[in-house]
């Protein structure tokens, strides 16, 4: 019994080694790993500003501008972005009629990385990838958004949108778009948006999710072209 | 006895890399170690879900059981049974074809590796194998 017994336990010792290794190491990576965070009480200076109006997409000439107020932590937006947003890139952006504008609108209080997310894309924008970082930020929202690391994961996407990652560091570390972020913030503030999404339709306010059709039939009011079928 | 010893080490084995992977899509970690970028890739892909599950955390759970029933094979009382045996062949045999199925993913629709997935593939895959040859070892009762 006792010759079997003694591989057995030098089993055992080496499972129990093995275990507190994998253990140690699982912690080790846990501990090592931290998340900046942009800060919320920021003095928005004039360059924070200067030439920038939100991130636009669309013709110039469009007939009808739609400024969104949104948060990338925010699921109403996740669920405009990915369900109904296509649609309206695909027929209303690309075709001409529509300008659309991107502004930040962070609800800090339940989205603690709303700030982060939204640096990360204007941090993208600076490599002219911002759609690419938006697209990414809100697609896989549910994965970051209950994370406590989501500047890794921010990161990662930076590096498959094919970022130089260097400067996108330098960018993060040096949070210099936490004026600009505060600066959307407080510009929807001023036109008393209250929640998130909300979209600005040339001039007037519709807080909510907007369906596609619902967008389409607004447009169709305010343009002048022939609607688009 | 000793592939059953070797089986229970490899699953220690994949319990960690299939718990590295899960706290990862947590955001307990930093980036992976993966060298290429591609396991961030796999890992932020809509594929690293599985009917709304994780599939990391399938990997662990699916882990997990093969190590209980690999030490509880071990156990004297059961030490000449053949059903521990047979199980972990039948649930590693389940788990090389859902393995399979990920690595057409990777190589197919996502089109990056992840180093490792790869790990645990081959460990599944020899644990599998490991599990039918002592299974085949062991004698029929009369």
């Amino acid at each position: 019994m006792a010759g079997s017994t003694a591989p057995m336990n030098r089993f055992y010792a080496i499972i129990a080694i093995a275990a507190a290794v994998g253990i140690g190491a699982l912690l080790y990576l846990m501990n090592r790993s931290s998340s900046p965070t942009v800060p919320t009480q920021v003095t928005v200076t004039a360059a924070d500003t200067a030439g920038f109006q939100g991130y636009v997409l669309g013709s110039d000439s469009a007939a009808v501008e739609i400024i969104e107020y949104a948060d990338f932590q925010c699921p109403a937006c996740q669920a405009f972005e990915m369900v109904e947003f296509p649609y309206v890139k695909e027929r209303l952006i690309q075709t001409g009629r529509v300008r659309w504008i991107y502004r930040d609108f962070p609800l800090d209080e339940p989205h603690r990385w709303t700030r982060l997310a939204a640096h990360s894309a204007a941090c993208a924008n600076d490599q002219r990838k911002y759609w690419e970082q938006h697209e990414a930020l809100y697609r896989t929202q549910a994965d970051w958004s209950a994370s406590s690391n989501a500047g890794s994961m921010f990161r990662s996407m930076a590096e498959q949108n094919g970022l130089d990652m260097s400067a996108y560091d330098a960018c993060m570390k040096s949070l210099k778009f936490a004026g600009r972020i505060q600066a959307s913030l407080e510009s929807g503030v001023r036109m008393g948006v209250n929640s998130t999404p909300t979209v600005i339709v040339n001039g007037r306010m519709y807080p909510g999710v907007q369906p596609y059709d619902r967008l389409k039939a607004l447009v169709d009011s305010l343009s002048p072209v022939a609607p688009t079928p | 006895m000793t592939r059953r010893m070797a089986v229970a080490l490899l699953c220690l084995a994949g319990i960690f890399i299939s718990a590295y992977l899960w706290m990862f899509k947590l955001g307990l970690l930093g980036t992976l170690a993966c060298g290429t970028g591609g396991c961030e890739t796999v890992q932020l892909s809509p594929q690293s879900r599985f009917l709304g599950i994780e599939v990391a955390l399938i990997g662990l759970v699916g882990y997990v059981v093969l190590f209980g029933v690999a030490m509880a094979s071990l156990q004297p009382g059961l030490a000449a049974a053949r059903w521990p045996v047979q199980l972990l062949a039948a649930l590693s045999g389940g788990a090389v074809l859902f393995t399979g199925y990920l690595k057409f993913l990777e190589f197919f629709v996502i089109h990056a590796i992840c180093r490792w997935c790869v790990a645990s593939a081959v460990i599944i895959a020899t644990v599998f194998v490991l599990s039918v040859l002592e299974a085949r070892a062991l004698p029929r009762k009369a």
